[in-house]
């Protein structure tokens, strides 16, 4: 069978029936909080059971427990703090009491009710050192983090609507995937995180766990992009046009997960396996350096923090990177092949960025003709 | 936490499960990893989804119209 949700049920959390009811007569006259994209995104994966069994925003005791021992309150593992900022400014002109709901808003539409459990203050700092293991604010979580505000806001929320979504046609729930992976037959599935293009090192990487399980879900994380990476279209349409030319029909789902990325490299390569077990699959493929930045991260960080948790509920799959070796003749990586370097031909994604960005193709022994076509067709492939 | 009932296991496996639980953490006792494997091996999907025929009707008809089925 699928992987159980984390935690045990699936959290949805939509407002409906009486309740809606109730929040549009009066809404009016409820708190308001506008959030940026990053917070309305995190309002609408707790709601939608991305984040179960967490059904809302992190209370100080959760929090404190996921920041010191990388587990709730209640032991389970969880690794990447999910917490709601606002200013101290904005707190002291409300007059909030527990028990109270306040209507979360982005871009002035109203997102989602957070009833108000907690309230407490955090030490980024701290939370820096602990979550990403550095306080340097040129790491892109930490500077993240430093622009948030002071207080933090714990509570369950329900969700109204969830902020425009350019991807919704690709973007499966966790119930969806459940269903889909029910009517499939599947009962083992591997799920790759992305966001990049396929090159052929992933595609051996996907093709090495889908040996032993029923299916894949190849799922890229929308969101937040910085300049020169790949736009979210393009990935798509990449990863549609190597599944449909190389992958057998019906052994992939490819779908869209809109999450934000912090790059906590081994934490969040946790989070990440977590999540993907609250979409059904059974194993997750954990890259080298998987969520990593810059060189924060030790190269085997990420797998070795998996020994910590034995009771995640999903296995983990350790593939290393693959190259192509001029004398074995195909990719392969370091466990099955006995040649030298000077045989190893290690694809570079900034190197593939260049010769796209020049509007060709890149040697078939590194990508597909027909990915790079979808690629370089494209009009404006990059972030600019 | 409800009522306890005793499981018998074999000795053999229950020290296994302890040396386990002491190499690698995250389970207070065996018991606790006991309960923990059992209800992963025995979840009612459709319990843990809490999902209504109706609402998975709805969904597999999302799934057809997205054509992922």
């Amino acid at each position: 069978m699928v992987s159980r949700p984390h935690g045990g049920r699936l959290v949805r959390r939509v407002l409906t029936g009486r309740r809606r009811e109730i929040f549009e007569a009066q809404s009016g006259e409820m708190p308001r909080l506008e959030v940026p994209l990053e917070r309305a995104i995190d309002a609408e994966d707790l709601a939608r059971g991305v984040f179960s069994p967490l059904e809302g925003f992190m209370v100080e005791d959760d929090y404190l427990s996921v920041l010191n021992r990388m587990r709730l309150s209640n032991d389970l593992p969880w690794t990447i703090p999910i917490v709601l900022d606002a200013t101290r400014e904005w707190l002291e002109s409300q007059g909030l009491s527990p028990g109270d709901d306040i209507v979360l808003l982005y871009n002035e539409l109203p997102i989602a009710v957070l009833t108000l459990e907690d309230v407490y203050t955090w030490d980024k700092r701290l939370h820096a050192e602990k979550v990403f293991k550095t306080r340097d604010p040129g790491h892109p979580g930490v500077e993240a983090v430093y622009k948030r505000g002071d207080i933090l806001l714990g509570g369950r929320l329900e969700l109204i609507q969830g902020p425009p979504n350019p991807l919704e046609r690709y973007t499966l729930w966790p119930l969806e995937t459940r269903v889909l992976f029910k009517e499939k037959g599947w009962r083992t599935i591997a799920a790759f995180q992305t966001r990049n293009v396929p090159h052929l090192g992933h595609e051996y990487v996907q093709k090495a766990a889908l040996t032993f399980v029923d299916g894949l879900l190849v799922h890229p994380l929308s969101g937040w992009k910085k300049k020169g990476d790949y736009r979210d279209e393009v990935i798509i349409r990449a990863y549609e046009a190597l599944t449909s030319h190389y992958y057998p029909r019906g052994v992939v789902v490819l779908s869209v997960l809109r999450m934000n990325m912090n790059y906590a490299g081994p934490r969040e390569a946790v989070h990440h396996a977590i999540v993907r077990k609250n979409f059904g699959a059974t194993h997750f493929i954990v890259g080298r350096d998987h969520a990593g930045v810059g060189s924060y991260y030790g190269p085997y960080e990420a797998w070795e923090i998996f020994r910590e948790f034995p009771d995640l509920g999903i296995t983990p799959l350790f593939v290393r990177e693959a190259y192509y070796c001029t004398r074995c003749g195909g990719m392969v990586n370091e466990k099955v092949c006995p040649h030298g370097e000077e045989y190893r031909v290690r694809i570079s994604g900034t190197r593939l960025r260049e010769i796209l960005r020049r509007g060709e193709r890149p040697p078939e022994y590194m990508m597909r003709p027909e990915v790079a076509e979808a690629i370089i067709s494209h009009p404006n492939p990059f972030i600019e | 936490m409800g009522d306890k009932v005793s499981v018998e296991i074999s000795k053999e496996l229950y020290e296994k499960a302890k040396k386990f639980i002491e190499e690698n953490g995250g389970f207070k006792d065996v018991s606790e990893l006991v309960e923990f494997l059992l209800s992963e091996a025995i979840s009612d999907e459709a319990e843990t989804v809490g999902m209504t025929p109706e609402e998975e009707e709805e969904v597999k008809e999302r799934l057809r119209s997205l054509g992922y089925i």
